[in-house]
């Protein structure tokens, strides 16, 4: 599939000074093989670019693999990383470079040298076939990092049984060289005289995704963690909660293996602690530790968990709900306060917490289980790469960044993602991964697709009318399956089948060796199906598809029997019931080839321009973005001027202004060549599929037509401030929403006197109509209040919240207003604070804010000069008709939902449809920022090709027997089907078609098949069993 | 304990073709007078001598065990006798551990001239494992059968059978890497693989009838919940014990 390389028109001036634009180098740098550098590297790989990714450990995967499941869906961590993890792994122009760290760099953007040293694994990652026998009889017990410590493995290992690359490795630190498992492979992958090597890459941009460590909970002593067998951190709960854990999921705690009841989370261990220099909040905690809880209730209902924290955090979207939801289904109790410290029972390992409850009296408790929720910090290794590489770190540890370019170090063509600019969560992560990906594809969009290869296979042989030659390869996988199953027996009964030709045994069928075999044989006995029974398809298909098609038969061809995962390996103890189950998937596997076909996969081009909608912050980085890698761009705002809710904010909570970088960004649109803005613009239709969109604009106040055509849509639609009906609100001139107050301090009305300003947060947030947290509104007033007393010290304010969501690095300045003065006081939603307006001593009229006050146990009474609404952020009612035209769904609150929360935060399940900024859901600049570019990275996936190619596992028509009924039309999740309103019959776009086969089940005249999983190939499948 | 002259200790010896069974040999031709309570088999060099087999003597009824080899230096096969050394000193270590005396088990060097010490040394086994008494003082006898069968379990595992094979060569020659790993290092990790051996094989062995919780599994065993709480994760990965039940808050572990 070919992949353009196109012009830039538009250069950075701080780029432009380091590499001319003919020599940059069409490579890339990936540090840290996490969720985040995973995603940054496929989207890069995707759009032309050679990837290298580099990681510390033995494998990608990074913390998330660790993780049971995510919040707030509930989601299995592992079940939807592994698929992103086996991608990479698999992807031609991707390289993974483990056991690595970066150990120098020259260059500049554009061209850069980095030598990477990579440390001896003592074992083939090209031979070793994973099949564990090594580790089953090291004899050296060592802890295994990966479970957190709480199990043991061999000193010869794999990070997790899901590993990519699963291959394993010795830790020399343990091993103490018996040589044992060299002599138990029979792969022979081992080798003791392995080397440090040493790597030069020449790339043009680097991207960090380096990730952070985890607090070290025994520095808080007086939790007793590392003393205490049962307080242990939430990244250790997180391994027991986990199917593949040291407990299988079940809630048993370490010192006794029994299930504790009374589970106690304690908030904020390494954060928002200045005791320990951690003055940031880690921004995660709140929501992961309610997730443990709910998912330990899940797997042990007789849990009862209380969760002690400070303020509950739960910004992100739909996480609100998430709380509620724990608090009432599963009954978890929250508990506001600071805990002082942790005791032990000697006898029965029970612990005692202490703490001080909201009334002020010091209480005690006892636990059978303590989990510290361990916040995120910078490491050695951390400050050492940055050292390395030369790019400044801010305060903690964290890379410096500047607001309007949150993904850019310090060092032009090295940029940025996840947690290691500041603690955040998985989507925020994945978001900036592929922001950075677009940074860098900016940055070297002259050189793409010049360092990527492409495969070349032989023309496919015509199989039309032959009858089925099927060759038959069973894998001893070593001893795993050979141990069990009767491999030999297997094979021979394969022969007895009926189209079998051919029929044998592989120590590895995996193997390189037994890949060209294989070749050789579909060549020997003209075969022109093939089965391997061996593995799980999930993980081999592809590879042994590959093979088939370099033989020249097509890749549908072929099939699976997985006699291993699902069979040796679950039956070990019974042998012979073990080979009857082999035998039986084999025979089924036989009936399922004999009835393959071979399948196409359509080719359909791609107009390479976008259309975003939304002419905001997040609209405006998206275009240009795009315009940067050489795409064209229409831009539709629905106002006369470009700027959106940006044009509001007139000054960031560091005190600095935001006017100039606005300007500066629209010169930017407005001066670049390959973006068309169309103002005071409405959308009427949008039609077409990805690649192939046309969509007619009405423009002006005449309503001027226009239709334009583009490959991809992004959608910038925004968010509006809430209009608030409450408080006196629109009826006394002294009550004003923060956005009003931004723009009186900013235009310097409020100079004069000292005032009394009382905000009240959580305006149009958190409330019956509007469930959800608006996010941004408790730094907006922190940032709102420190400006107040720089313009006048004297000035008192008070700040009414429910919980101060300061997330972040944010978290700095709500210290700084505490500092200055500025009273915060607590109000729950049964206590919402009163706004009159009455006479004061003086005489004059004064605004008179009731509030009770829960640390003094009573109402108190504020007069002040202005009251100030905290409103949150709604989105503009235009989504609805935006969404129905581009067929993807809005959440309940009416933002866009996303194909999924944790790892498509920018794609819709619509293909060629992408959503950032506050049209996704309430955000800050800097995440509005990274989301706009993360959108045009995975725009610029379909983009930059010529054509996409559609999987050839599609649904199928039969028009004679179709009666246009449109069930199925209701069915399709990709909205790939049609009626075809003048034949009355069903059309499916195979450019859209996923090939789940709901259609097909859904269909009542049996008119749409499923091409790869047809009725007849099904059912042939249920008979030979 | 039963009154010495009632009890009269069967003991087993293991004596090398070369030395210590040429040794006896001498002694039977110079007349040297022992107690009748040793049954000798040959063997042709100490360095055969499966620590299984030692535990197979106590399993079957033997108090004590001998293993005799040539003197150091004078192994017919050159290093045999290290071998067995370094073996019966974990079989004693393993032997402590479940809380079988470690003096029922007796190393030591005969040569083929030593026909006196020969008998010297068999009467003063003899006498000390009288006044050790039977092996069997201790009740339950099922629980010392089980601990025997653990422990002769732990000695049959490929990992430590191969540590057993490789320690001479590591920690005098150096292991894959060229490097000598210290004879307390490769102590550390084989006393560490047997006791996690014997654990395991004690937990399968516990849990074969009943189904039983990490707790109750530690105080039958006495040792600590939770070493017992590792060799479950252990054994439940591999797929040998699941939890049969969960009563009020104690999953029961059960074999499977």
């Amino acid at each position: 599939m070919g992949v353009k390389g196109k012009e830039s028109t538009i250069v950075d001036p701080k780029i432009a000074a380091s590499t001319p634009v003919s020599s940059r180098i069409g490579a890339v740098l990936v540090v840290g093989g996490g969720v985040g550098g995973v995603q940054a590297a496929l989207d890069l790989a995707e759009s032309g670019f050679k990837v290298y990714i580099v990681d510390s450990t033995s494998s990608i995967g990074g913390v998330m693999a660790q993780l049971d499941k995510t919040f707030p869906t509930n989601d299995c961590s592992m079940c939807i990383l592994s698929p992103k993890l086996v991608e990479c792994g698999r992807h031609l122009n991707i390289e993974i470079l483990t056991c690595s760290e970066i150990e120098g760099i020259t260059g500049k953007a554009g061209d850069f040298k980095v030598t990477v040293k990579q440390r001896p694994k003592y074992i083939d990652v090209e031979k070793c076939t994973g099949c564990s026998e090594c580790a089953k009889y090291c004899p050296v017990d060592a802890i295994d990092v990966f479970n957190e410590g709480l199990s043991e493995r061999a000193a010869v290992y794999v990070k997790y049984p899901q590993a990519v690359p699963l291959a394993y490795m010795i830790d020399r630190d343990v091993c103490i060289g018996c040589g044992l498992c060299e002599s138990m492979c029979l792969a022979d992958a081992i080798h003791y005289d392995d080397q440090e090597g040493e790597r030069e890459l020449n790339v043009g941009a680097i991207i960090l995704a380096p990730g952070l460590e985890e607090f070290d909970a025994s520095i808080k002593s007086e939790y007793g963690y590392g003393k205490f067998r049962n307080v242990i951190t939430s990244i250790e709960f997180e391994r027991i909660l986990s199917a593949s854990g040291p407990f299988r999921g079940r809630v048993q705690r370490p010192s006794d293996g029994e299930i504790p009841r009374r589970i106690a989370f304690i908030q904020c261990v390494g954060s928002r602690d200045t005791t320990c220099g951690n003055s940031y909040c880690s921004s995660v905690c709140c929501m992961y530790a309610t997730k443990e809880a709910v998912i330990a209730k899940e797997h042990q209902k007789d849990v009862e968990p209380t969760i002690f924290y400070i303020d509950m955090r739960s910004y992100g979207k739909d996480f609100d709900k998430y709380i509620e939801r724990a608090k009432e289904e599963y009954g978890v109790r929250f508990i506001r306060c600071r805990v002082s410290s942790v005791s032990e029972d000697p006898e029965t390992k029970n612990l005692r917490i202490r703490y001080e409850n909201e009334e002020g009296k010091i209480v005690e408790e006892e636990f059978d289980l303590v989990v510290l929720s361990v916040g995120f910090e910078s490491s050695e290794g951390i400050r050492e790469l940055a050292y390395r590489l030369d790019i400044e770190l801010d305060e903690y540890g964290f890379c410096k960044t500047p607001i309007f370019h949150p993904l850019e170090t310090s060092k032009p063509g090295i940029f940025v993602c996840g947690a290691f600019s500041s603690p955040k969560d998985i989507p925020e992560t994945v978001m900036q991964a592929s922001g950075a990906a677009a940074c860098a594809e900016g940055l070297l969009s002259p050189s793409r697709g010049t360092l990527i290869k492409s495969k070349e296979y032989p023309g496919e042989r015509t199989i039309r009318g032959q009858p089925p030659r099927i060759g038959v390869f069973v894998c001893h996988c070593g001893i795993n399956i050979g141990g069990v199953v009767d491999v030999p027996n297997v094979v021979e009964y394969a022969r007895t089948l009926p189209h079998v030709v051919y029929s044998e045994a592989n120590l590895y069928t995996c193997s390189s060796d037994t890949q060209k075999l294989i070749k050789e044989k579909i060549e020997e006995y003209d075969l022109n199906r093939v089965i391997v029974a061996s593995c799980t398809p999930r993980t081999h298909e592809p590879l042994f598809q590959e093979t088939i098609r370099e033989s020249g038969l097509n890749r549908y061809l072929f099939e699976m029997a997985n006699i291993r995962d699902q069979c040796s390996w679950v039956h070990m103890h019974e042998p012979e019931a073990a080979t009857e189950k082999a035998r039986d998937l084999v025979r089924m596997a036989v009936a399922k080839a004999s009835k393959l076909e071979p399948l196409e996969r359509l080719s359909l081009s791609v107009i390479p321009r976008g259309l975003v909608v939304g002419g905001g912050l997040a609209g405006m980085t998206s275009a240009l973005a795009l315009a940067e890698q050489g795409f064209q761009v229409y831009l539709v705002e629905k106002e006369k001027e470009l700027g959106g809710f940006l044009r509001h904010i007139h000054y960031l909570l560091d005190g600095s202004e935001t006017k100039k970088h606005l300007e500066d960004l629209i010169e930017k649109v407005q001066s670049n060549k390959m973006i068309e803005i169309f103002l005071e613009a409405k959308i009427e239709e949008i039609s077409g599929y990805v690649g192939n969109f046309k969509t007619a604009i009405a423009i002006g106040e005449d309503r001027e037509k226009r239709e334009v055509e583009h490959g991809v849509v992004l959608v910038a639609t925004g968010g509006e401030e809430y209009h608030p009906d409450q408080h006196l609100y629109g009826k006394d001139p002294r009550v004003l929403t923060q956005l009003e107050l931004e723009e009186r301090l900013s235009s310097k009305k409020f100079s004069g006197e000292p005032q009394n300003v009382v905000m009240i947060q959580c305006i149009g947030s958190r409330d019956d109509t509007h469930p959800y947290c608006s996010r941004m509104c408790c730094s907006e007033a922190v940032k709102n209040a420190l400006k107040l007393k720089e313009v006048n010290p004297k000035s008192e304010v008070f700040i009414l919240y429910r919980d101060i969501r300061t997330y972040g690095i944010a978290e700095k300045y709500y210290l700084k207003a505490r500092e200055e003065g500025v009273t915060f006081i607590r109000y729950n939603d049964t206590n919402e604070p009163r706004v009159v307006e009455q006479t004061s001593d003086e005489g004059g009229k004064v605004l008179a804010i009731t509030v009770f006050d829960p640390t003094l146990g009573e109402e108190i009474l504020i007069e002040a000069d202005f009251v100030v609404l905290s409103a949150g952020v709604v989105p503009p009612k235009a989504n609805e008709s935006l969404a129905k035209m581009l067929k993807v769904p809005l959440n309940e609150d009416g933002f866009f939902l996303e194909a999924h929360v944790k790892l498509r935060p920018v794609d819709f399940s619509t293909e060629g449809v992408f959503v950032c900024g506050m049209a996704h859901a309430p955000k800050s600049i800097e995440e509005s920022i990274s989301q706009a570019r993360a959108a045009a990275s995975r725009a610029s996936t379909i983009l930059a090709r010529d054509a996409i190619e559609a999987e050839g596992v599609t649904a199928d028509v039969n028009d004679r027997r179709c009666n246009g009924c449109g069930l199925c039309v209701l069915v399709c999740a990709y909205n790939a089907i049609e009626i075809d309103e003048e034949k009355k019959v069903a059309v499916v776009n195979t450019a859209l078609c996923k090939g789940c086969g709901a259609c097909t089940a859904t269909c009542r005249p049996a008119a749409i098949d499923l091409r790869g999983f047809t009725n007849e190939q099904l059912v042939s499948v249920i008979n030979s069993f | 304990m039963a009154p010495t002259e009632e009890f009269e200790p069967r003991i087993l010896g293991f004596l090398c073709n070369w030395c210590s069974y040429a040794g006896a040999d001498l002694a039977g031709v110079s007349r040297f007078q022992y107690p009748t309570n040793v049954r000798i088999i040959r063997v042709m060099c100490s360095g055969r001598v499966d620590p299984t087999l030692v535990f197979e003597g106590f399993i079957n009824g033997m108090d004590g065990v001998m293993v005799l080899g040539c003197h150091p230096g004078d192994c017919h096969y050159l290093t045999g006798n290290y071998y067995a050394e370094r073996r019966m000193k974990s079989v004693k270590s393993i032997l402590e551990y479940i809380g079988v005396e470690p003096d029922r088990l007796l190393l030591d060097w005969v040569s083929a001239a030593e026909g006196e010490r020969y008998a010297a040394m068999v009467k003063g086994f003899t006498e000390k494992i009288r006044g050790l008494g039977p092996l069997d003082k201790e009740k339950p006898v099922e629980e010392l059968m089980q601990k025997l069968i653990a422990a002769r379990e732990a000695f049959a595992q490929h990992r430590t059978r191969w540590l057993v094979g490789k320690e001479k060569e590591m920690v005098e020659e150096g292991n894959v890497f060229g490097d000598k790993v210290s004879q307390e290092e490769f102590d550390k990790v084989m006393i560490g693989s047997l006791r996690k051996e014997y654990v395991t094989n004690r937990i399968l062995l516990s849990v074969k009838d009943d189904a039983l919780s990490a707790r109750e599994i530690a105080n039958r065993l006495g040792v600590p919940s939770k070493d017992v709480v590792r060799s479950l994760i252990n054994l439940e990965r591999d797929g040998s014990v699941a939890v049969a039940e969960v009563s009020d808050s104690s999953p029961k572990y059960r074999r499977i």
